[in-house]
């Protein structure tokens, strides 16, 4: 074990994958010698050369249909997308072409090697271009994978997966967390499943549910709960698509209550399906309608980051609004 | 001399634009109306074998296309779209390939793909969208692809393959690269090749994809049929400039221009692009000037936005007879046994269009796969409610209730 960052670890999971296959690529906008501009790929192409770990034009799109067909040709192509609030561009890419070759085609051909890398979320100051979660878009595109992890030890875990899975993922790597999150990290290689939750404390007042950099949030919030006297059960979510249902509705049957965060505007948010597939798995056994803390219907604001963000004060308050119903 | 901006400084005191068509690119043209090889042209080298199978697919491919149009217009399929007027363009661009070759084709391109060996049930089982078809009933008719023969499954939204085959043909040309060098250490073995209209090449993924197969070297040949209608829009209202072609010059790209009714001009053209891609790992554009005869596709109406007198200008000037003339200028046809041979086709067609419409349509398992490598737990579940709900109203689901296991 090593202490490492998000980034470190993720740097390790990248370069595990740039030994294993001869093949394998990572593009994207200035991950070459650079490194990227958060440094994830730094030394990887001194390492693996610049035929392998290379610099792109500045075209999201062009960086999307590239992995495609590299991916396609059956190399593992690990792009870049420098912030997931620049991913529009390859939407068409993403949604019309990755996700659907393999159905399109009747599996004559597919694109199980690609997997996307990009950072989201707030909390750096960014405003409205630097902090989105654009999560849910891909949310509601069958054929795509969704991953965000917590802290690096997940990181690494988990980006292996993705690596390894024969469908094109999308690992929504959260930015604030970065240099911020540090822990233990095998050196070595060994990954976290997909399509799991996890359940991070156990609790029996209320269920509390996220993913990604709101993960730390919820406990803050978990911590004040406990110390008003309400037991919580903390899940990581983990994989988006496909969501681990069972391990949700098992919870919620326990506990009866669920509130969701995520940073996201509400509206159409991936909270919205959580909470309307556990309304249907667990409707005799909720004692208090779901509840969801989530950004608000604006673009994500600069100066009043604050007063937006679903912060650990406005969970504790849902909680309470929870347990009290 | 060069600099950081990446360009030659060529300094100049004189304020003088570039005029957007000074470049004025020529177009290679070697054989006239009557297949004569034009003064001073010269023919590439092509074998009897292969000239024949140009002629054999591009006469195949009419021959298909009008029965397959009419078969729309009696309902029998739901959509068509035609190669006519471009045969020679796409079937001599596909004879100067190798098999391991991939094809990235927009639409309009079957004659590549009758060229690669795709047979005549094959693409009946696609139209008909049976349980024989390669991609399991799943898209509209003409969206055919084949593993085996490197001819990718095409998709609807317009010039999505162009960056594609940039990726895809670095991927093959990874396989040579030394690893410790970063130098090529062979010819490349297979390349790419990429259709498209010259109504794609406006789309964001054709600039994307021509920019960064130059900047990385990827060995593809981009191939823009510019047949003169982007659907319904003419090429004039389409692009400025001097055609495809000046884009290519302008992404640093080597780039021709050929007669697309001229199948030795794109045999030609093509060949040498093949040698320049997979020699030197670079891109290669080609642009076909041609004449889309046809509609855009069953969909669309042509006498809405064309003359009939330029419809007739072109159609006098016909891709296969003018190849066809070649050929028995070479003394390699015998045209004793022409009508016959396509009254043949035409009867096997026939055939194989009554056979194909008259298969099952895809199980219901064919709904839920493929879209993971395997099934979800979610779309697993929707599966087990969707079978339970067909079971108990079997008679509203007739294609798929009597066989659910």
């Amino acid at each position: 074990m090593a202490k490492m960052n998000m980034l470190h670890a993720i740097n390790s999971a990248l370069d595990i994958t740039m030994a294993e296959h001869p093949q394998a690529c990572i593009f994207g906008e200035d991950v070459g010698y650079f490194g990227g501009v958060f440094r994830a790929t730094s030394g990887l192409q001194e390492k693996y050369g610049k035929h392998r770990v290379f610099n792109t034009p500045l075209t999201e799109q062009g960086i999307l249909g590239f992995a495609n067909g590299l991916a396609a040709f059956g190399a593992p192509a690990l792009a870049e997308i420098q912030f997931a609030d620049y991913i529009f561009p390859a939407f068409d890419q993403i949604v019309n072409e990755s996700a659907k070759f393999r159905y399109r085609s009747g599996n004559e051909f597919n694109v199980g090697n690609l997997t996307i890398r990009t950072p989201y979320g707030g909390g750096i100051a960014g405003g409205l271009y630097h902090s989105q979660s654009p999560e849910a878009y891909f949310a509601h595109t069958p054929g795509l994978k969704l991953v965000v992890p917590r802290n690096p030890y997940q990181a690494k875990g988990l980006l292996r997966s993705c690596i390894k899975d024969d469908n094109p993922v999308i690992f929504f790597e959260p930015k604030r967390l970065y240099r911020a999150s540090v822990g233990e990290v095998p050196e070595d290689d060994y990954s976290i499943p997909l399509g799991k939750a996890e359940i991070v404390r156990e609790g029996k007042d209320v269920t509390l549910l996220a993913w990604g950099a709101q993960m730390e949030i919820l406990e803050q919030a978990a911590d004040k709960a406990e110390s008003a006297g309400i037991s919580c059960e903390v899940i990581d979510l983990r994989t988006i698509l496909p969501w681990d249902v069972e391990t949700i509705a098992q919870s919620v049957m326990k506990t009866g209550r669920l509130v969701i965060s995520h940073e996201a505007p509400i509206t159409n948010g991936f909270g919205a399906e959580i909470a309307a597939t556990i309304q249907q798995e667990c409707f005799l056994h909720l004692e208090s309608p779901i509840l969801r803390v989530c950004g608000l219907d604006t673009p994500y604001p600069l100066a009043l980051e604050k007063e937006y963000v679903p912060d650990a004060l406005k969970i504790f308050a849902a909680i309470k609004k929870s347990v009290e119903f | 001399m060069t600099n950081p901006n990446n360009v030659s400084l060529n300094l100049s005191h004189a304020l003088e634009f570039i005029d957007g068509h000074a470049l004025n690119i020529p177009t290679i043209t070697l054989l006239d109306q009557n297949g004569n090889l034009i003064d001073g042209a010269h023919a590439p080298e092509l074998d009897k074998d292969t000239a024949l199978r140009i002629y054999d697919t591009m006469r195949f491919i009419r021959l298909l296309d009008e029965r397959m149009q009419a078969a729309q217009r009696q309902g029998r399929i739901s959509f068509y779209m035609q190669c006519l007027g471009e045969e020679a363009a796409v079937t001599a661009s596909a004879a100067a390939l190798k098999d391991d070759d991939m094809i990235m084709a927009q639409y309009r391109e079957q004659a590549a793909l009758a060229y690669r060996g795709f047979t005549l049930e094959q693409f009946m089982n696609q139209m008909f969208s049976n349980e024989k078809d390669l991609g399991k009933g799943r898209q509209m008719p003409i969206h055919y692809g084949s593993n085996e023969l490197n001819y990718l499954t095409i998709s609807s939204p317009l010039g999505t393959q162009i960056p594609q085959a940039t990726g895809y043909a670095y991927g093959q040309k990874l396989k040579h690269i030394d690893a410790k060098t970063g130098e090529l250490n062979s010819q490349i073995d297979a390349v790419t090749i990429c259709y498209f209209g010259e109504g794609a090449a406006s789309e964001g993924d054709f600039h994307a994809g021509l920019n960064m197969a130059a900047v990385h070297g990827s060995p593809v040949i981009f191939f823009a049929r510019n047949n003169g209608y982007a659907i319904s829009t003419p090429a004039d209202e389409q692009f400025k400039g001097d055609g495809i072609a000046a884009r290519g010059v302008g992404y640093g790209i080597k780039t021709i221009r050929v007669d697309g009714g001229d199948a030795l001009a794109v045999y030609a053209a093509t060949k040498l692009a093949r040698e320049i891609a997979s020699k030197n790992g670079e891109p290669v554009l080609i642009e076909s000037i041609a004449y889309r005869l046809g509609a855009h596709s069953t969909s669309d109406d042509p006498s809405g936005y064309r003359s009939k007198d330029e419809e007739a200008q072109f159609r006098d000037n016909c891709p296969i007879e003018r190849f066809k003339k070649w050929l028995l200028n070479q003394g390699w046809l015998d045209l004793s046994e022409d009508d016959a041979v396509k009254e043949k086709l035409r009867e096997d067609i026939l055939n194989a269009l009554k056979v194909a419409e008259k298969v099952a349509k895809p199980p219901l398992e064919d709904l839920i796969s493929d879209v993971y490598d395997t099934p979800i737990p979610a779309l697993q579940k929707q599966y087990e409610e969707l079978k339970e709900h067909i079971l108990q109203n079997p008679d509203a689901y007739p294609t798929t209730a009597g066989r659910i296991k």
